[in-house]
């Protein structure tokens, strides 16, 4: 056998494996999507569709809350546990990294025990300290699961950044926050985009979070999951799941462009 | 006398640290203790975990095999792809590698729903476990593919392969004696992160499950909705205790081939 017929050979079982259960799986969900009574103008009815427009504005919302406050929380830890060496630093770095493999319904499981009804918060604080079920507890489960994945991000990135440039700016008389402004954060910049990225795809998808604190917050995955099993509206179940596929991919594909490694939605 | 904005990073840092670990030290302390309201002075015990063993052995189980399972698929599927892909660089090979790639990016419920309007209809297939397994595979076969392509890229293989070719190994020869040699730490780092994503997969797994065919984490869905807290947290505290150890092994198998790739 030559040498280039072995190659191919050793790409027939992914190929053949892609191709049943992920390139045609994919093609029938696109499929199924026009096949509601209403063919491909599903697509705009989602537009027109007042319930649907606001789940995907608050989805959209949470988001970007979580990834702003991910990027603000990790990148700040992040330099700080990159930069300094003391005693505990590689404990506190492992508490940071430990939820990378809790699901999402171990997440949300998280934020009851903190602040359901018989959570921490609401025993110290007796009375109206009920936060798990709401958007405000969605928002704590995927800050949850985002923090360790931005921090690792943060961290690789802070540990490439030749100290000579930050010397260089503080030897020419830039107070602390100039040298953060004008120096670190622009070398950050490509992982910040990459890691903020991942963390938006991640709570734009996360179902799991979700699923365990509450049925009645309207985000695209629990719509999804009630239109499939609730209301067996497959069409628009399958209209909505491609319209989120698409906007996490193209996310994620920008992150990689600007980041060149490997990222992973998940939770 | 260190200026008070110096500290707003380790505040930071310890608020983070809290706000991850106290929920996870309530859930450890509430499946331990006989009663959770009344607090430790109501005693240690083991009930609990005894309880959820009685109740969920089965989920523990099949997740473990699902786990092993979906190892065995991936290295089947994954090796020989990450070598060929790495000897043959090209447009085709960039395509497909970002093709697998797309189960990290799209979420777990949409590959759910178009396997299972796919293929839903073959009931013998769809109430088996190897429908679960499908999903885990497609979950975890880009890190196993990823991780032995980066260890492969970084070494000259042509040159190692070459130099066994002209002592007349053939191709499958030069795979097992070569390439999969040389690929240990990365079949490795993959084969960790693997075990570890398919025990803790919920969101492709909680749509592909049959009430027969419970996973770890659906039954921990399950738990937290109808079961009493003290059984809940045992069942997440069993759950700690295999992912937690899977986790550190995991990020060391990556720190390692990360340091022979530089």
């Amino acid at each position: 056998m030559s040498h280039r017929s072995f190659l191919l050979l050793c790409l027939v079982p992914l190929a053949s494996f892609a191709l049943a259960f992920l390139a045609i799986p994919l093609v029938r969900l696109v499929l199924a999507s026009g096949e509601g009574a209403e063919g491909w103008a599903i697509y705009l009815t989602i537009l027109r569709t007042p319930r649907y427009l606001a789940t995907l504005g608050q989805t959209l919302l949470v988001s970007l809350a979580v990834t702003a406050a991910a990027l603000a929380v990790s990148t700040t830890a992040g330099l700080f546990l990159a930069r300094s060496r003391f005693a505990g630093r590689r404990v506190l770095l492992s508490i940071l990294t430990l939820p990378l493999a809790f699901p999402g319904v171990v997440v949300g499981f998280m934020i009851i025990l903190l602040g359901g009804r018989q959570g921490l918060v609401n025993q110290l604080l007796p009375g109206h300290w009920v936060f798990a079920y709401s958007v405000t507890g969605l928002f704590l489960g995927y800050l949850y699961f985002s923090i360790p994945r931005v921090l690792l991000t943060v961290m690789a990135a802070a540990e490439k950044i030749d100290p000579a440039l930050e010397e260089a700016a503080r030897t020419l008389g830039a107070p602390p926050w100039r040298v953060m402004v004008d120096v670190v954060l622009p070398a950050l910049a490509p992982a910040l985009i990459a890691a903020g990225a991942i963390a938006f795809a991640t709570a734009m998808g996360a179902f799991g979070t979700a699923f365990t604190l509450a049925t009645d917050i309207d985000v695209l995955p629990m719509v999804i999951y009630t239109e499939f099993t609730l209301s067996a509206n497959i069409a628009m179940a399958s209209a909505l799941s491609v319209v989120l596929g698409l906007v996490t991919w193209a996310l994620l594909l920008l992150a990689r462009s600007l980041s060149g490694g490997t990222v992973a939605a998940g939770g | 006398m260190r200026h008070p904005t110096r500290l707003i990073p380790l505040a930071v840092t310890l608020l983070a640290c809290a706000f991850l670990l106290v929920p996870i030290v309530q859930s450890v302390l509430a499946g331990l203790t006989v009663n959770y309201f009344r607090g430790l002075s109501s005693g240690l015990t083991l009930k609990w975990v005894g309880e959820v063993w009685g109740l969920y052995a089965s989920s523990i189980l099949l997740s473990i095999w699902l786990a092993l399972a979906c190892l065995a698929v991936t290295l089947v599927l994954g090796v020989p792809a990450a070598y060929a892909l790495a000897r043959r660089p090209g447009r085709a090979a960039r395509v497909l590698e970002e093709f697998i790639s797309l189960p990290l990016a799209v979420p777990g419920l949409a590959l759910a729903l178009a396997l299972l309007q796919l293929y839903g209809s073959y009931s013998g297939f769809r109430t088996s476990w190897a429908f679960i397994l499908v999903g885990h595979v497609l979950y975890t076969l880009p890190f196993m593919v990823r991780s032995v392509l980066a260890v492969l890229a970084a070494i000259d293989l042509k040159t190692l392969e070459e130099g066994a070719a002209t002592l007349g190994a053939g191709p499958a020869r030069r795979f097992v004696d070569i390439v999969v040699p040389n690929a240990l730490p990365g079949i490795l780092a993959g084969a960790l992160t693997v075990v570890t994503l398919s025990i803790g997969e919920f969101n492709l797994t909680w749509m592909l499950h049959t009430p027969y065919l419970k996973t770890l984490p659906v039954g921990l869905a399950d738990s937290y909705a109808s079961m009493r807290l003290e059984i809940a947290s045992a069942y997440t505290l069993v759950f700690f205790v295999m992912i937690v150890p899977l986790l550190v092994a995991m990020q060391w198998a990556s720190a390692r081939a990360q340091r022979i790739l530089s």
